[in-house]
Order: C-alpha cells, then sequence, then structure tokens
C-alpha cells in the first residue's frame, strides 16, 4: 500500500478543516453552514483514521464511525430545524434567527 | 500509490474549496459529494478499506442525499442565488480565511518537523475493526444507538408542519 | 419523678410546631385543645413535680437531668440540662398554672380573632421558653430561653401587626430590652473569662473560691447581670418599654408583660444570688433601683386614663418591690411576692381584658363607670386582685407578701430606714391609684353600656385567681398572725437565710400599722377624689403646677422624652450623616465597575450564530498558539 509520510495526511485533514471553518464564517445560508460543518467532522475523522492508520489499529476507524454516527443525528435533527427555520422566517439567513440578543 | 493519495488530496481540497464557494445549493452539493468521494479514496490508500466504504454508503450517499431531499424540499429558485450573491461581498471572506490561514499555518507549523513514520503500511481488516468496535467499544455503540433515536425522535418532533401553528 | 421535667418546656414546644406548621388548616375547636391542652399537661407535670419535690425531696434538695451536651469547643460545654430546686420548682409551678389558666381565658377571649391559632402558637412558645429559662441549669441556656420569652414578647405586642403603632411598640419593647441583654451578654462573657464556666451551680461555687467580698470582678460581673434583670423586668432607667407593650392582646399582657416574663430579672438575680452577696455594692443597686421605682411608677400610675397603662405602671412599681427585697437580701420575700403578683397582677389584667372586651374595646377608665351592677362577677374578682394589690390587711395575699418585703427591709442587715419610708409611700401610692381604677371604672353612674358579657371559659380563671389572690398569702404570716412560715422554709431549700440587723425600736408588728395605714390613707384618698368630690380631683390638675405635674407624671417623668433626645435623635442624625461617607464608595464603586463590564460583555451577545463560531475559532486559535509557542 501507500507509504506517506504521516504528517502530510493530518495537513490534509487540517486544511479541510480550515475549508469547513472559513465556509461556517462566511456563509449566511443555514444549509451552508450546515454543509460547512459536514466538512468540518469529515476532516476530523480523517485525522482519527490518519492516526489509526499509522498504528495499524482499528480505534482510528471506530472512533470514524462513531463521529459518522453523531454527523448523521445532527444532520437530521439540522435540517429539521432548517425547515422550520425557513416556516418561521421565510429566509434561510441565519442572522435572522437571532431573537437570542442578549 | 502515494501518487493516487496526492491526487485525491488535491481533488479533495479543491472541491471542497468550491463547495464553500458556490451559490447555488445544488452545486455545492454536488461538490461537497465530490470531495468526500476523495476522502473515501485518502481512506481505501491509507489501508482503511471499511471506512472507506463507509465514507461512500453513509456520508456521499445517505446523509449528502438528506441535503439534497431538504434542498429540493425548500424549492429555493433563482431568487435565492440572487440573494447568495448578495450577502458573499468579497469583502466577508477577508476575516474567516485570514483565522483558517492561521489556523493551517499553526497545524503546518505542529507537523513541520516531519516524521519518517509512513501511514498505511498495513491493512486494518474489517473483522479487526468489527471485533474491536463490539468489545471494548461495546458502550459506545450503545449510546450512539441512544444518539441516534434521540435524533430521530428529535427530527421528527421538529419535522411536524402543525407545530407552527400549535406554538404560535 | 423528677426526670419527668424534660416535658415541662417539650409540650409546649411540640404543640408550638403543630400550632405554627398547621395551625391555619386546624379548626376553632382544635387550636385551644392543642394549644391550652399542651400548657395543661405541663401544669399537671410541674404540680406532680412540686407534689414530690415537698413530699420525698431529692438528696441535697436539687435535682439535674442531663439531656445532652450542646455545644464542646475549647472547654466550653453548656449543657441542655434542667436543673431543679425549691426555686426553679416554684417559679415552672407558678408560670405553668397561671399560664394554664390565661390560656384557657385566651381560649375564650381571642376566638373571633383571625390569628387564633398565631396566637397560641405564641403564647406557647412563650411558656416553653420561659420553663427553659427556669429549668436551665447554666446561663447559656438561661438565655436562650431569655432571648426566647423576649422574642414571644415582641411578637405578642405587635400580634395586631397591621397598625404600625403596635409594630413601633413591638420594636421599642425589644429595642429597649436588647439594652439590657447586651450588658447581660457582656456579664456572661466576663462571668466565663474569668471563671470558666457557666453552669450555675459551678459558677456560683467557683466565684466563691476565686472572689472576695466586694471584688471589683464580681461587682462588675452583678452589675452587668443587674442590666440584663432592669431590661427584663422594666426597671428604672429601662422601664419605658412595658406601658407600650399594652398593645398587645390583654392575654398577652396578662401572662407576659404581668405574671412572668418580667419577673425573670428577679428570678436572674435570685439564682446567681451568690455573686451578688459578693458584690455588696452591685446588691445595694439593686436596692436603689427597685425603690426608685417603685415610687416613680407609682406616681406615673396615678394619672394614667387607660386601664392597661395603669397596670402597667403598677407592675413596674410591684416588680420595685421585689428588687428592692432583693437588694436587701430577703430572697424568700421576693418570691412570695413574686407568687402574690402573679396571681393577682395576671387576674387585673384578666378582669380589665373583660370590661374592655364588654365595652367595645375602651380603654379609658373616664369612659367607664358603674360596672359593679353590670359586671358583678368581674367586679368582685377585680376587686379581690386590687385588694390584694394595694394590700388589704389581714385577708389578702398582697398584704403578707408586701408586708413581708417592708419589713424585711427594716430589718435586714442591708435595709436602711430611707429603703422602709419608700417602701411605704410606695403602699399608700398603690392603694391610691389602685383604688381610683376601681371606683372611676366599678362605681358613678354608667357611661358606656355593656354589649357583651364574658363566658364560662373566661370567668372560670377569674375566680380561681381570685381565690389565690386572697389565699396566696397564708402560706407565710407574721408571728403576730399565726406565724406560718411554710413559703420561707421551702425557699430556704435554695436560698439563703436573709442576716438581720438592728431593729432600732421598731418591730414587725410596727412596720405592718404603717403598711396598714398608708393603704388606709391611699384608700381614703381615692375614696375623697373619685367617690364623694370628683370635681376636687379635676381643680387638682387646674392649677399651672398641678397641670405640669399631671403631664409630667402622664408621661411618665418625661423619659420618653429625655431618651427621644438623648439617644434616638443623635443617632438617627449620625446615621443620616454617615449615609455617604466613602466606605459606601467602594462599595457603589464595585457595583458600578460590574454594571459597566456587564454593558461592555452584553455587546458581544448579539444572537448571531456565525458570529459566535468566529469566537470559538479565535479562541481555539489563541489556545493552539499558546501549546505551541509557550
Amino acid at each position: 500500500m501507500a507509504s506517506v509520510p504521516m504528517h502530510q495526511g493530518l495537513l490534509l485533514a487540517g486544511i479541510l478543516f480550515a475549508l469547513g471553518l472559513t465556509g461556517l464564517l462566511v456563509r449566511r445560508n443555514v444549509v451552508f453552514i450546515l454543509m460547512s460543518l459536514e466538512i468540518m467532522l469529515n476532516a476530523a475523522g480523517l485525522a482519527f483514521v490518519v492516526a489509526g492508520s499509522r498504528w495499524g489499529q482499528p480505534d482510528g476507524q471506530i472512533v470514524f464511525i462513531f463521529i459518522l454516527t453523531m454527523a448523521a443525528a445532527e444532520v437530521s435533527v439540522g435540517l429539521a430545524l432548517v425547515l422550520q427555520i425557513y416556516r418561521r422566517f421565510k429566509t434561510l439567513d441565519v442572522d435572522a434567527a437571532s431573537e437570542m440578543r442578549g | 500509490m502515494d501518487a493516487v493519495f496526492y491526487i485525491a488530496a488535491i481533488v479533495a481540497i479543491v472541491s471542497t474549496v468550491l463547495a464553500i464557494t458556490r451559490l447555488n445549493a445544488v452545486h455545492a452539493l454536488l461538490y461537497l459529494i465530490v470531495s468526500l468521494l476523495s476522502v473515501a479514496v485518502v481512506f481505501y490508500v491509507m489501508g482503511a478499506p471499511f471506512v472507506a466504504a463507509l465514507e461512500v454508503i453513509v456520508y456521499a450517499g445517505a446523509i449528502m442525499v438528506l441535503f439534497v431531499f431538504v434542498v429540493m424540499m425548500l424549492n429555493l429558485g433563482k431568487a435565492a442565488t440572487e440573494m447568495e450573491r448578495q450577502w458573499q461581498k468579497p469583502g466577508m471572506w477577508a476575516g474567516p480565511s485570514i483565522l483558517a490561514a492561521i489556523l493551517i499555518g499553526e497545524v503546518a507549523y505542529l507537523l513541520s518537523n516531519p516524521s519518517t513514520l509512513a501511514f498505511g503500511a498495513a491493512v486494518v481488516e474489517p473483522k479487526l475493526v468489527a471485533i474491536q468496535l463490539f468489545g471494548p467499544y461495546l458502550i459506545g455503540v450503545e449510546l450512539a444507538s441512544m444518539l441516534l433515536l434521540g435524533a430521530l425522535v428529535g427530527a421528527y418532533h421538529l419535522g411536524r408542519r402543525t407545530q407552527g401553528k400549535t406554538e404560535k | 419523678m423528677f426526670h419527668l421535667v424534660w416535658l415541662i418546656p417539650a409540650f409546649p414546644i411540640a404543640s408550638f410546631l403543630v400550632l405554627a406548621i398547621f395551625g391555619t388548616r386546624l379548626s376553632k375547636k382544635a387550636v385551644p385543645l392543642f394549644g391550652v391542652g399542651s400548657i395543661a399537661l405541663s401544669a399537671v407535670v410541674s404540680i406532680l413535680i412540686m407534689f414530690r419535690f415537698l413530699t420525698s425531696p431529692p438528696p441535697g434538695n436539687h435535682y439535674t437531668q442531663i439531656l445532652w451536651t450542646w455545644v464542646d469547643v475549647g472547654g466550653f460545654k453548656p449543657q441542655i440540662a434542667f436543673y431543679l430546686d425549691a426555686l426553679s420548682v416554684l417559679m415552672t409551678l407558678v408560670v405553668t398554672c397561671v399560664g394554664f389558666l390565661i390560656h384557657l381565658y385566651s381560649a375564650e377571649f381571642m376566638q373571633e380573632d383571625e390569628g387564633y391559632s398565631r396566637f397560641f402558637a405564641y403564647m406557647n412558645l412563650f411558656v416553653a421558653s420561659m420553663c427553659t429559662l427556669l429549668l436551665g441549669n447554666n446561663l447559656l441556656l438561661l438565655f436562650l430561653g431569655w432571648e426566647g420569652v423576649g422574642l414571644c414578647s415582641y411578637l405578642l405586642i405587635g400580634f395586631w401587626y397591621r397598625d404600625p403603632a403596635n409594630g413601633l411598640a413591638a420594636r421599642k419593647a425589644f429595642i429597649v430590652t436588647r439594652v439590657g441583654d447586651t450588658a447581660m451578654t457582656m456579664g456572661l462573657f466576663l462571668l466565663f473569662d474569668k471563671l470558666g464556666t457557666l453552669q450555675i451551680q459551678d459558677l456560683m461555687h467557683q466565684a466563691l473560691l476565686h472572689w472576695a467580698v466586694g471584688s471589683p470582678y464580681a461587682v462588675a460581673a452583678a452589675l452587668l447581670l443587674l442590666g440584663g434583670a432592669v431590661g427584663k423586668s422594666a426597671q428604672l432607667p429601662l422601664q419605658t418599654w412595658l406601658p407600650d407593650a399594652m398593645a398587645g392582646p390583654t392575654p398577652t399582657s396578662a401572662l407576659i408583660h404581668a405574671a412572668t416574663m418580667v419577673t425573670a430579672g428577679v428570678y436572674l438575680i435570685a439564682r446567681t444570688h451568690i455573686l451578688f452577696s459578693l458584690a455588696p455594692s452591685a446588691q445595694f443597686a439593686v436596692a436603689v433601683v427597685g425603690a426608685a421605682t417603685l415610687i416613680l411608677a407609682g406616681f406615673s400610675a396615678l394619672t394614667q386614663p387607660d386601664i392597661k397603662r395603669i397596670l402597667a405602671y403598677s407592675t413596674i412599681s410591684q416588680i420595685g418591690y421585689m428588687f428592692l427585697a432583693l437588694g436587701v437580701g430577703a430572697w424568700s420575700a421576693a418570691l412570695f411576692h413574686f407568687m402574690t403578683h402573679a396571681f393577682f397582677k395576671a387576674l387585673l389584667f384578666l378582669g380589665a381584658g373583660v370590661i374592655i372586651e364588654s365595652l367595645h374595646h375602651e380603654h379609658n377608665i373616664f369612659k367607664m363607670g358603674g360596672l359593679r351592677k353590670e359586671l358583678p362577677l368581674a367586679f368582685w374578682t377585680f376587686l379581690a386582685a386590687g385588694c390584694s394589690l394595694a394590700g388589704l390587711p389581714l385577708i389578702t395575699a398582697g398584704f403578707y407578701s408586701k408586708g413581708l418585703i417592708i419589713w424585711d427591709t427594716w430589718s435586714s442587715a442591708q435595709g436602711s430606714h430611707v429603703l422602709w419610708f419608700a417602701a411605704v409611700i410606695g403602699v399608700l401610692l398603690t392603694s391610691l391609684y389602685t383604688f381610683r381604677l376601681i371606683f372611676v371604672v366599678f362605681f358613678g353612674e354608667v357611661k358606656t353600656p355593656v354589649h357583651k358579657r364574658p363566658g364560662l371559659r373566661m370567668m372560670v380563671p377569674c375566680v380561681i385567681l381570685a381565690v389565690l389572690s386572697v389565699v396566696g398569702g397564708f402560706l407565710d404570716t407574721p408571728p403576730f398572725l399565726g406565724g406560718v412560715h411554710s413559703f420561707t422554709d421551702f425557699m430556704h431549700l435554695a436560698l439563703p437565710v436573709m442576716t438581720e440587723g438592728p431593729a432600732g425600736g421598731m418591730t414587725e408588728i410596727l412596720s405592718e400599722s404603717f403598711v396598714t395605714l398608708a393603704f388606709l390613707v391611699g384608700l381614703y384618698l381615692a375614696y375623697f377624689f373619685y367617690v364623694q368630690k370628683r370635681e376636687y380631683a379635676e381643680k387638682l390638675t387646674a392649677p399651672a403646677i398641678g397641670k405640669a405635674l399631671h403631664q409630667f407624671w402622664l408621661s411618665d417623668w418625661g423619659m420618653d422624652w429625655l431618651y427621644e433626645r438623648v439617644f434616638v435623635r443623635p443617632i438617627i442624625w449620625i446615621a443620616r450623616v454617615d449615609k455617604q461617607d466613602f466606605v459606601d464608595n467602594i462599595y457603589s464603586g464595585m457595583a458600578l465597575l460590574t454594571e459597566f463590564c456587564y454593558r461592555g460583555v452584553r455587546k458581544t451577545e448579539t444572537g448571531r450564530i456565525r458570529w459566535y463560531a468566529a469566537g470559538i475559532a479565535a479562541g481555539s486559535i489563541i489556545f493552539v498558539a499558546i501549546v505551541l509557542f509557550l
């Protein structure tokens, strides 16, 4: 199989994570924000798998499975919330839902 | 095989960049699926075939399909794209990009003394993963199942149409 | 038998808890069942203990029941323990029995009041505290009861709290007695510091061992305890709270502000009599305070138009007699007068309650009159109590107890002729104001019609107390009238015998004759001014000097006026000046700073998710940076 230095895999994870973060901060559309979250979660999972692969152990993959589970749960609830927001505010602008202002 | 990793990595980064910059949600989703598939390739190269399969089936398959469904339900048309265009002013990218750049810089610095240790030397078989998952991590599996149940109930509750009427 | 002593305070406290927690849910019939029943049980227990004490006294004539150790800190080990000797047994008996009669009376008197259960809760708490005060074997437990009765007094004076004047009277009573209590607390600190214990018997023993007669510590401790006693017993100069305390319901005045609580000071001094014997100057101060109080309060009582205030001043005056007796070392005479006073003064207040109740809450005696025919039973019982108070010779208890004090004032080694003279003048004043009250209220023409007559539950206690006010005196009579000494003998189980001094040409029979003479003069004056020639009484106050004197006495020798100017107003002034000092600025500055920070932080709370996410991202970057570069 491949013999890439481990840090390059981790760097890929870091870049993907940073891209997800950028998307999260920039986009105002709730759907895009959720997508950005997915990118970040995926990047975190990638980092675990890289580490697990480095030691030849299955634990990294197991944690990835857990992250996957969590992402699925989060997306289902998050998308239901998106529908609610759209129904209530007639827009997907996340700044419209800022009623919890201090 | 090294080349496969690098190509897949570049594809992942590019498609992710495109995914977060698209104005149309469906276009963005398609790029995101490409990104996830290329990460799946990376997993496979790293010797984690089981996770690569999961990535394709659950992430690129199920979750993204969910997104597509919702986008279709919302029925966003040209007006939404126009709205996105208004929202996406070039100046808005500056702050988040700087933050992200610093973060990547820090990560790169952390990894700056490259270890000679390579990964992906051996394939971790799905069987091994399964033994571990249902052995020492059993409690985690149980918790994950509870989390999914909670998400199921929550999504069902939030998704009901009648709720808007009763609450207001 | 004696080990049942803990039940005496336990019954009322249990009933207090029931009434305090479930009071509003109990029916009007169940409330007195608890309220009166608990005191009845306590009274039964104390009667049994008294009986046992008389028939087979415990070894050494005292008995201690240790329940548990209250606190154990650095050698300071007060116990929850009850001490029985002749003194505490007698006082507990009087408190529970008189308390029971007054509770029985209240069951009817307070029936229409919306705070029926609250009233009984307070009264039961009072009896429990009073018994703790009397039975406690150490000064700290005594002090607990002491403050407990003070609290109940406060609560009951302000019982009708919707009228701000009652609240004011309650606060006045609380604050003025607190002055005395502060002195007493310091006395307790001093005693513990010097003698290392607060257990009373032990303390007295230590005092005898360590302190010589006239030792400055003994004098200081005795004077500080006297301060507490003066405050609680409304003696000069802290007597001003008691007349105002009449704002409470009448049974309260009868129980707390006449029969029991105000005599706590007498008990305290009698209980620590060894300390006072070691400090002759302090003991003399007790006598002087008593003599001065009985005269001054007597004059004040002469001018009051309010029936309850007359009785209040009379209470102050009679407690003055007890203090006088304590001051001259006539311990048992003081206790004898305490007992008879509890009977007749409680009865006078209960009678006043009957009168006030039947005349639409009328307090002014000059709007009453001719009640002899209207309320015959009330009249006869009131008359019995009044005669006992004034000291009608031969047949009333007051005559024997007061006569004994007056004779002891002359014959005691610590007594003096001036004090004796003051006491005899006091008899004249007592007789004058008592019969003024009786003549004005019960004789003459009817001024306010009677609209309500008391029932059985109110009159039975009155009759019982009337009997006691008469026969209570036969427990101890002078030699020429049978020479019964049962009371004195009983008290001598716990208190020392008075040391007699040179009689100097006076005999007991002569002293009693003077008392009788003073009584008759007072009676005649009252008869002359308030029955024969009513207009003379008004003429007396017509000239400027008479008017001024009347006003002066009416306002209790201007004491309130004086205190208002000497203490209250300067303190209010200082408080007002001190309201804005720099110390406040520190605290208000802190508040301002907090508010400023809050306003700053509030700006970040925009409700925008992306803003929060940016905060999280920036924070994580900083943390990673810290890990990296530090």
